[in-house]
């Protein structure tokens, strides 16, 4: 239980998704000019990685895997060069199913995060999440602790990051450094905050 | 020769260079300009394999645009990039192990790199081959510019060294530079591409953004009502 806690926090923390891998970055600039849309798309990034992660987990160790194949008699098989292809299909899909389920059963949160939901497809984070767990070889419990502690992490720093410019907006900033510029400054400095944690042994 | 570099081809080739670089302009492809940037090598790797995917994913997809159906292009090109990576993939692993352990998930992650997506929606699918593969090479160099800009001040000025070899003495091998621990960490690479759009930015005023909020000056008597 206590290696489960440890891990859940140092996704959420110390190996912060957007501040210290910079994964997902490109939405993670452009969606975080209000706390609102932010938001939204901060939860519907921690619901596909919370099932993408496992369910990449469980597709890599009973097909992929070397010698995974065991099961049906098939030994010496390796298919693990096939990750990245299965990884980002199985995202693509569940995406896809999740956007019909949400459509049809939950009409108020489809409005919601409907329009987040096919961007996600190509955000690294969640594609980033799955490569990790496959490097680091998470079991499937780690596996689940891990999607939903790194996709919390990454709904966490788009939020501050949208807190942040929301009050950008009255400083005076040069005309170059307008936007984009001061955008990542910002998060740099934000990245520079997240570091503190990373002295933190669990 | 001529006919192939006709001014369409040069348009795609020189612009994404600066005045629309995919990357300080457009906003994409940012994750891996930022992580594999502390080094000169991992970095000209990394800008390599992502150069190589776009230009002949651009062109594959390209190639069959008109026999795509609109509902399932997304997957269709999505399979083509993810089947060019694999096999960057394996070569990296077979010809150069140590860099692309460094690289980790990084090669892996050049199939959600929005670059290469974006040059297959926007572009490839609605020019021919031969251009589109010029298109992926430009926007591939344009990246590799940042890339290999942000990576040279990080190597130099973080460990002294350039491509591995000693440009500055260190001190603590006798010499006189004592290297910036920060330019090792991650939020280095947001100050220094930060750096570069406004530097981009003063050269090229027109691609500096609106100013959401004037902010008046009180002391000239022009009040602050938006």
């Amino acid at each position: 239980m206590e290696a489960y806690i440890s891990l859940f926090v140092k996704a959420v923390f110390i190996e912060n998704l957007a501040l210290s891998f910079f994964l997902g970055m490109c939405t993670f600039i452009a969606v975080s000019k209000k706390i609102s849309t932010a938001m939204g798309l901060g939860v519907a990034v921690m619901v596909v990685q919370a099932i993408t992660v496992p369910a990449n987990n469980l597709v890599y160790h009973t097909l992929l895997k070397e010698n995974a194949l065991s099961w049906l008699g098939i030994t010496g098989v390796d298919l693990s060069f096939l990750a990245l292809l299965s990884c980002i299909g199985m995202i693509a899909a569940l995406v896809q199913i999740l956007e019909m389920i949400l459509d049809k059963f939950f009409p108020a949160l489809y409005s919601a995060l409907g329009i987040f939901l096919p961007l996600i497809t190509v955000n690294c984070a969640i594609l980033g999440g799955s490569l990790f767990m496959i490097e680091r070889d998470y079991n499937f419990g780690e596996s689940v602790t891990y999607g939903v502690g790194s996709g919390l992490g990454w709904a966490l720093a788009i939020t501050v990051m949208a807190g942040v410019r929301e009050k950008l907006k009255y400083s005076d900033i040069p005309a170059g450094l307008q936007g984009l510029g001061i955008t990542f400054i910002t998060a740099g400095l934000m990245s520079l905050g997240f570091m503190a944690f990373s002295g933190i042994q669990l | 020769m001529s006919a192939v570099l006709n001014s369409e081809t040069k348009k795609v080739l020189v612009e994404p260079l600066v005045s629309n670089n995919p990357i300080t302009l457009q906003v994409l492809g940012i994750c891996s300009a930022l992580a594999v940037t502390s080094q000169m090598t991992t970095s000209l790797i990394m800008a390599l394999a992502l150069t190589l995917v776009t230009a002949f994913s651009s062109a594959a997809i390209s190639a069959i645009r008109n026999h795509i159906p609109s509902s399932i292009r997304i997957i269709v090109q999505m399979t083509i990039i993810a089947s060019l990576v694999i096999v960057v993939d394996q070569i990296l692993k077979a010809f150069a192990y140590d860099v692309s352990k460094q690289l980790s998930v990084f090669v892996g992650l050049i199939i959600t790199n929005c670059i290469v997506m974006g040059r297959a929606e926007g572009y490839a699918m609605k020019n021919p081959p031969l251009e589109s593969f010029m298109d992926g090479i430009g926007n591939g160099l344009g990246y590799s510019l940042i890339l290999v800009i942000v990576a040279f001040f990080r190597e130099t000025l973080g460990s002294g060294k350039l491509l591995g070899i000693e440009v500055f003495k260190l001190t603590k091998d006798g010499g006189w530079y004592d290297p910036n621990g920060l330019m090792l960490l991650p939020p280095s690479a947001f100050f220094i591409i930060g750096l570069i759009i406004w530097g981009v930015r003063q050269w090229k005023p027109e691609q500096s953004e609106k100013v959401e909020f004037k902010i008046m000056s009180i002391a000239h008597g022009e009040g602050g009502h938006h």
